[in-house]
């Protein structure tokens, strides 16, 4: 019993069409890529090469966010499968894992946009323009002037440094521990995992905030709102169990992990839509008393998304986000069932991403609304990616973990 | 089969068996109350006198007996509002939401968090009845709901005010809460009602527990309900709390106009509910000697829920520091300038250092488990919490206008009516403590062969195995069967069969109906209701090796006639 659970091996190699296809979508990424870049370069009018240029950038950055904040939450509720001592997701812990890997590739385009945006080679960030800070300038903003001691550089860098560091740093402490677990056995590795993961849980409730303020809501610069930061981590949360159920029934149905029963996927499904309803809660939690005060400093951000070109894609992805898992998970046995749980994981992944479009896009490119299929291309290149390097991990490692303490009781769950 | 992780602290100290569980949970019911419960009582119940006659001192003369001015229209009686309707957030929470994540550690407290939940919004309600003055008119603001017609033509609730919702939210949340407590008392009133002796005890219980008989049907019937009713309560543990922080936030009042106020209020109330849960099952299991049932592990659960929601309490707070600053509004920075420099500073120290600074030591796993610090830390939080609501609303004593500003005193009905709520609140939970089971008891049976002491060590007798073989020995019969196998008999008339020597399924499939029949009702009335008649059959294809066809046959017996 306990820490002497059978060994199953289970070896995933990422093959066959699926594999193919993976590639010619990221070939499909690049060729967007390449071709939002090529927009900027023609022979335009100083406002169209401007609009070029917000397009290309925000969609960069969007879809950076996006997959670098489903990573981001994988460490997240890895930290709390320790700390709260939690049992059923043993058996998926090498997913999580996996998942976990993209961030240190992920944070690469991150960074490349702020790098770009710090040389002013992007306007993402209003505030980097000097001249809106200076005094003399007759583009200077008081406002945003009075915002300095936090948005300059120096804190942007320092913080976001400090921050991706830890992150990756605890990605790859847990992937280490995790095979030297398997390894080694005894419950040494296990202390040091809960010490660490309680450590990193303080460490993410802090900083979660402070980037998604640094780097999200410092684009609408002279918004504001308390709420966001658990707002936009709600939704790389949700994002996440999206991925993690998704990953793990495609994996069933290559009829790897045998061991993750009927239950382990109902909790799954639970998880999705329980954590759609606390997204849908946050968006509406600071939709609603924005809404009712109406006080300008802050319906400033609502009005282009609510009344301008945004209006479809706003109001469309509240509703895909919060209607779909609610009405089709909704009940326990749907929440079982691999086809409704894959067509609402596709519909929230879709959805989520337009939310962080919509978090991104409108204060960039601004009336220049321009959505097409290059949109679409490199989103799929992005995901592309992703699969590539999770597929990878996947494979590295056997996808049962071995000598973890709670490894019986997750096999044995119902 | 469910296995437990070796690694899980027990939650069930002590070499317990189910009937030690019964007996140690009613104990209460039956004994009589000790002096400390007297003294306890009876200080209860002075105080609460005192803040009744409080309370029907401000009903009869008028609010103006409140320390209320000009400028502050609204202090103690919406602080201490907000404050119990927040305790009142650990027991439904802990009921639904820990039921929905299945953490066996819920069973030993949910009945009393509950119990906490019930008394709490009742003590929150009299503050907002009071605040209206004229309380004989109270029910006008059920008017749409009532059907109501006034004396005064077109006299409608604002719609728009969430002071109404306030209304609709908080006895929706009472309604359901109360609802999951009893259905979750049932079982266990039934099982008082069985033991009792007197008369009068025996009616009262049998009507409490609406003719339960605990048969298959009902307890399946029981945990689709008790599912159902987490799923419902858990979006009402959000909306409560939310729409109380609307009271606030839907203004445009610097320090009150928020986003996070919602979520905020919500950790907030989790982190004060807990900390009441802690102080109340610290006295429980002392009291009434519940020590094995509501462990050290329990205690430090609960200490890391307040830990962790005291850190998200803790990054609202700086969260809201931060953007009062980085907004640039002049008024929103003043405002908490205010609150940490103006006249309340001490309020908004003692919130500071209850609410962020002392939860942290908790971190320390020697501190967490220590139950006398838990003990104070959890009274220190409740005060802490108190403070904060305070500070919140005392944000109102300085508004634009210098001139207006004015300082709050309490009077003495301020002060002895918000005493008295905590003596009848008391009085309530001592009552109850004496007369309900405090623990879910039956839940608790539940997870004693996967969580308790004696299970988990592998030390629990096993009577029936014990039995089994004895009889084997002495009446010849060679092996016996596992007469459980069969739908309707369980270890206790497996046992009373084998003693009388049907021990086989052989014995079993030839036996007569009648003759099974009186083999139960000479066991006692407990037996008398199980049916035997297809017990004979089903030993007949166990006895043939037709176990697909028995298990077919069970689940007929069980969705149907059964």
């Amino acid at each position: 019993m306990g820490s002497a659970a059978k060994y199953i091996e289970d070896n995933y190699k990422f093959s066959g069409l699926a594999k193919t296809v993976t590639w010619v979508l990221l070939l499909v990424g690049l060729v967007s890529l390449v071709l939002l870049g090529l927009e900027m370069t023609g022979e335009h009018s100083a406002e169209a090469h401007h609009a070029a240029s917000a397009r290309f950038w925000s969609n960069l950055y969007v879809n950076s966010f996006f997959f670098f904040g489903i990573s981001l939450a994988s460490l997240f509720f890895m930290a709390i499968h320790y700390a709260a001592e939690v049992a059923w997701s043993t058996v998926l812990k090498r997913v999580i894992e996996a998942i976990g890997t993209y961030i240190l590739p992920g944070v690469i385009p991150m960074l490349i946009v702020f790098v770009a945006a710090s040389m002013h080679m992007n306007h993402i960030f209003h505030w980097m323009d000097p001249q809106v800070m200076d005094p003399a300038s007759e583009h200077f903003d008081a406002l945003i002037a009075h915002k300095k001691p936090f948005l300059n550089q120096t804190v942007f860098w320092g913080m976001t440094l400090l921050f991706v560091l830890g992150y990756i740093w605890y990605q790859r402490a847990t992937r280490r521990w995790s095979l030297q677990e398997d390894e080694q056995g005894g419950l040494e590795v296990h202390k040091r995992n809960f010490n660490w993961s309680a450590a990193f849980l303080v460490f993410f409730g802090y900083s979660s905030i402070v980037v998604v303020w640094l780097w999200i809501m410092s684009i609408d610069t002279h918004w504001f709102s308390t709420l966001f930061g658990w707002y936009v981590f709600s939704g790389i949360w949700i994002s996440f169990m999206t991925v993690l159920t998704l990953v793990v029934l495609w994996l069933k149905r290559l009829g790897h992990m045998p061991y993750v029963n009927r239950k382990h996927i109902h909790d799954l499904g639970k998880w999705m839509f329980g954590i759609s309803f606390l997204w849908t809660y946050l968006w509406f939690s600071q939709y609603m008393l924005i809404w009712y005060a109406n006080i300008p400093e802050e319906v400033t951000y609502y009005i282009p998304r609510m009344f301008g070109e945004y209006k479809a894609l706003f109001f469309g992805m509240v509703f895909v986000n919060f209607v779909f898992p609610m009405i089709l998970l909704m009940d326990s046995e749907n929440k079982m069932n691999p086809a409704y749980l894959t067509i609402v994981g596709v519909l929230i992944l879709c959805g989520h991403w337009c939310d962080v479009y919509m978090l991104i896009t409108p204060a960039v490119m601004k009336s220049h609304f321009h959505f097409g299929l290059l949109e679409v291309g490199l989103a799929l290149g992005f995901l592309a990616a992703f699969i590539l390097i999770v597929s990878k991990a996947l494979s590295q490692r056997n996808l049962l973990v071995k000598n973890n303490p709670y490894l019986e009781e997750s096999l044995h769950h119902h | 089969m469910h296995k437990e992780a070796e690694i899980r602290e027990p939650l069930i100290l002590g070499d317990k068996s189910y009937k030690q569980i019964t007996d140690d949970v009613v104990a209460p019911v039956f004994g009589k109350a000790n002096t400390q419960w007297w003294i306890a009582f009876g200080i209860s119940a002075v105080i609460a006198l005192w803040g009744i006659g409080c309370i029907l001192y401000t009903i009869g003369t008028g609010i103006g007996v409140w320390g209320l001015n000009t400028t502050v229209g609204w202090a103690w009686d919406i602080t201490n509002f907000v404050w119990w309707v927040g305790i009142g957030h650990a027991g439904t929470l802990i009921s639904a939401v820990l039921l929905l994540l299945r953490q066996k550690w819920r069973m030993a407290i949910n009945r009393s968090a509950e119990a906490m939940t019930i008394f709490a919004v009742m003590m929150a309600g009299l503050f907002p009845l009071m605040h209206m003055g004229r309380i004989w008119n109270a029910h006008w603001i059920m008017m749409p709901v009532a059907l109501f017609k006034n004396n005064f033509g077109s006299l409608w609730v604002n719609f728009n005010s969430p002071l109404l919702w306030d209304v609709f939210a908080i006895s929706t949340y009472f309604s359901v809460s109360l609802v999951f407590w009893y259905i979750g008392l049932i079982p266990d009133f039934a099982t008082i009602r069985d033991r009792a002796v007197k008369p009068l005890q025996k009616k009262i219980y049998s009507i409490l527990s609406f003719g339960w008989t605990g048969n298959a049907k009902a307890w399946i019937r029981f945990e689709e309900v008790s599912l159902v009713l987490a799923g419902l309560a858990t979006p009402l543990v959000f909306s409560v709390h939310s729409i109380v922080s609307m009271d606030f936030a839907t203004s445009v009042i610097p320090g009150w106009h928020t986003t996070i106020f919602p979520p905020y209020f919500v950790a907030g109330a989790i982190f004060s509910g807990f900390a009441m849960v802690q102080t109340l099952l610290l006295i429980v299991r002392k009291v009434l000697h519940l020590e094995d049932y509501i462990t050290v592990k329990h205690s430090e659960y609960m200490n890391i829920v307040i830990v962790i929601t005291g850190s998200m309490v803790g990054t609202a707070y700086l969260s809201e520091l931060f953007i009062a600053w980085y907004s640039g509004v002049e008024y929103e920075s003043y405002a908490f300038l205010n609150r940490a420099r103006g006249p309340y500073w001490w309020a908004y120290l003692a919130m500071m250092s209850c609410n962020v600074i002392s939860p942290l030591l908790f971190f320390s796993k020697k501190l967490r488990t220590n139950l006398w610090f838990s003990f104070i830390l959890s009274i220190v939080v409740n005060i802490g919490m108190w403070f904060e609501r305070f500070v919140i609303i005392m944000s109102t004593a300085r508004d634009y206008l210098p001139s207006n500003w004015d300082y709050f005193h309490p009077t003495f009905v301020d002060i002895g009516i918000f005493i008295g709520t905590i003596g009848i609140f008391f009085c309530l939970f001592l009552l109850y403590a004496r007369t309900f089971p405090v623990l879910a008891l039956n839940e608790l049976k539940s997870i004693l062969k996967s969580s308790g002491n004696n299970y988990k060590a592998g030390t629990a007798p096993d009577p029936f195995k014990h039995n089994q073989s004895a009889l084997a020995a002495t009446s010849g019969l060679g092996k016996n069967d596992d007469l459980t196998k069969i739908e309707g008999i369980g270890p206790k008339i497996a046992q009373l069969l084998i003693a009388d020597g049907i021990a086989s399924f052989a014995a079993l499939s030839s036996a007569d109906v009648d003759t099974i029949k009186a083999v139960l009702e000479k066991a006692g009335k407990r037996y008398q209701m199980h049916d035997p008649t297809t017990w004979p059959r089903q030993a007949k294809l166990a006895l043939e090796g037709k176990w697909e066809q028995l298990e077919n046959l069970q689940d007929e017996l069980k969705g149907g006639k059964h």
